[in-house]
């Protein structure tokens, strides 16, 4: 009792408006009111003349008598069939008498087959008033999620403060290996980039200030200038926002992969605590890394402003050297290398908590990459805005 | 059902297939043909390349040497616009099921039509929610996503998305596997039903001892690199090598041998 099975050379290729595409035709019947001639093939891909014959012709009929005609319809595949029984549901809503015929024993099959399964009229039209109050809802939705997600980020934080208190009752429980592991990661690799970062940035600071100076005289200042720019701000932000979209998207994506392949579950269940062997090692790590990267910021940076200070202020490199001993308080690139570990906490902080947070499906691994990255190049900025309010109120 | 049609169409021919990846070999020579209308079983045991041959089938792999002919077309001197058609004519199930996890059932369901007919959106959606129920889903199953999904769920709705522009031909990649035994009998019944309503051509790839009982018209067991032996129940089941005694003839297999008749 197959219901459809076309003959294999007959349908080789079928060619847009070919004269295998489905066609439906109005006249007017002879006895009384309309017929609808159907022709053709009415498969899934050669339907698009007839649907747009019966979108323009539907409308027009109302209250009538409508005859269907399939005796010049070669095929019949579902979607065919459910086209003619959504129209036909539309024409009976219009008041139309409806008779069929010319139908084959195969489409008969087919329309009993589909009405086993037809779906009702969809009952969940929004009302108005739902549509209207939909924005509301959604914002109410996106406050509670953010709540949770603070409520979760605290539960966070205070399983790692456990942790690390731990840890630093019982050092030699520390994960070592890992954290070296980490470290390599996280900082030698990243090496290439903030070269490159910062030697630009030092380049860039140094041109722009360049043409100011030139116009006093005052080229010698270029050296405090960038002394001073690059060790206590720009080095700590780039190199920090730089690992945030390296360092901590990775963090977040290999967190989430591990979630998604069970081994975090797994770990549990071994007794492995994953703070202790993944969030920690990564944190500590990270901490670490971050303050050794800056410094050598710092030394790139400076030396990007002595390339420029060299070639267009024509300073020569030891007057440079020698100035940025004597003017340039040592303080500053202190505080630049203070920020680190704070940066560093930050970033691997949001990274591993949003790692954990993905969920069962693979999509979720993107979407809280994305979160983890944004969150914490905005954090760092925060913070480092409030340590520039924070040691100008102190004088420093 | 097929067996007592007179001339058997082929629809899909694999004749001297070799495949090897790097230095193994996985296929040598190996040859088979499915008849129109038949539910047809790939068996063999893990990394006998059950699932390499469907690949082959379906072109997403392309084998080192012979040819393989679905529906009148060779695969391996295929054009765009026929492998286009070709690949319009048939709906895989793969193992995992591989439902765009961005997209609800409904939207994944929908994806075919959508891409490559005309239907107004109203008609689409009718068809899906048919195709939903047809696999015997629940209605509000349409609007969850794949993560929200059991993993028999998960199964009936690739097969409600393979199913949606009305295939020929049905590929399913160990479909019953991760299923209870339950939910594995109700897929089986489902994959028969959904043939005889539909007259559709299946081949699945399986080592499910029970599909191969109840539902397989004709199978074709791979081992040692070829097909060892290719025919109904009756015909495979007493052939000597030694594999497809394991098969039959082991601890599960007997079990199911002494009950099964």
């Amino acid at each position: 009792m197959a219901i459809r099975q076309p003959d294999l050379e007959q349908e080789a290729f079928p060619a847009k408006g070919s004269p295998l595409a489905a066609r439906v035709r109005l006249e007017a019947d002879p006895e009384e009111g309309w017929r609808l001639y159907c022709s053709g093939s009415w498969l899934a891909e050669r339907l698009d003349a007839a649907v747009a014959t019966l979108k323009q012709v539907a409308g027009r009929l109302r209250d009538t008598r409508v005859v269907w005609d399939f005796s010049a319809v070669s095929q019949m595949d579902s979607a065919g069939m459910m086209l003619h029984l959504h129209y036909r549901r539309r024409l009976e809503q219009q008041g139309c008498r409806q008779e069929f015929l010319g139908r084959s024993q195969e489409q008969q099959e087919l329309e009993a087959l589909l009405l086993r399964y037809l779906p009702g009229e969809r009952g969940r039209r929004r009302s108005i008033a739902q549509r209207l109050l939909a924005p509301l809802a959604a914002l109410g939705r996106t406050v509670l999620q953010g709540l949770r997600d603070w409520r979760a980020f605290l539960a966070f934080l205070g399983e790692n403060a456990v942790v690390l208190a731990q840890s630093l009752l019982h050092p030699l429980s520390l994960r070592f290996d890992a954290i070296a592991k980490n470290i390599e990661d996280a900082g030698v690799r990243a090496l290439p980039i903030i070269t490159l970062t910062s030697f630009l940035i030092g380049v860039v600071i140094a041109y722009q200030g360049a043409v100011q100076l030139q116009k006093f005289g005052a080229n010698i200042f270029i050296v405090d200038m960038i002394g001073i720019s690059v060790t206590r701000e720009l080095a700590p932000l780039i190199t920090a926002i730089v690992v945030a979209g390296r360092t901590g998207s990775s963090y977040t994506a290999q967190l989430g992969v591990m979630k998604i392949t069970e081994e975090i579950d797994a770990m549990k269940v071994m007794g492995f605590d994953p703070q202790r062997f993944l969030v920690l090692p990564r944190i500590l790590a990270l901490m670490i890394a971050l303050p050794l990267m800056i410094f050598f910021a710092d030394l790139v940076g400076i030396f990007g402003g002595m390339v420029v200070a060299h070639l267009h202020l024509n300073l020569s490199w030891s007057e440079f050297i020698h100035r940025l001993q004597n003017v340039v308080a040592v303080k500053h690139f202190w505080i630049g290398i203070f920020k680190g570990p704070f940066f560093a906490w930050l970033i691997a902080v949001v990274g591993c908590f949003r790692g954990l947070q993905v969920s069962r499906d693979t999509e979720s691994i993107g979407y809280y990459t994305t979160v983890s990255v944004v969150n914490s190049i905005f954090l760092v900025i925060a913070c480092d805005a409030l340590f520039s309010v924070v040691f100008t109120e102190l004088g420093i | 059902m097929s067996s007592e049609t007179a001339a058997p169409t082929e629809v899909i021919r694999v004749r001297e297939v070799v495949t090897r990846f790097g230095d193994n070999l996985v296929h040598d020579r190996v040859s088979l043909s499915v008849r129109q209308g038949e539910i047809y079983g790939l068996m063999g045991g893990s990394g006998s390349g059950k699932s390499t041959l469907l690949r082959e089938m379906i072109l997403l792999l392309r084998p080192q040497s012979g040819s393989i002919r679905v529906l009148g077309k060779e695969l391996d001197r295929i054009g765009r616009a026929e492998a286009a058609w070709l690949r319009r004519q048939w709906g895989v199930l793969f193992q995992s099921g591989a439902l765009y996890s961005s997209l609800t059932v409904a939207e994944n369901v929908a994806m075919k039509l959508r891409e490559y007919t005309r239907l107004p959106a109203a008609v689409i959606d009718e068809i899906v929610r048919m195709k939903i129920r047809m696999v015997g889903l629940p209605d509000h199953a349409a609007d969850l996503y794949p993560a929200e999904l059991s993993g028999g769920m998960v199964k009936r709705a690739s097969l409600a998305r393979a199913l949606a522009m009305d295939p020929r031909l049905l590929f399913l990649d160990e479909p019953t596997s991760g299923l209870d035994p339950i939910g594995a009998e109700a897929f089986d019944r489902l994959i028969l039903e959904l043939r005889d309503m539909l007259g559709l051509t299946v081949v699945m790839v399986t080592h499910d001892l029970d599909s191969i009982w109840t539902i397989v018209d004709r199978f074709a067991v791979l081992g040692d690199h070829r097909v060892i032996a290719e025919g109904t129940l009756e015909e495979v089941i007493h052939q000597p090598h030694s594999i497809i005694r394991q098969f039959f003839w082991g601890a599960r297999g007997r079990l199911r041998s002494a009950h099964g008749q």
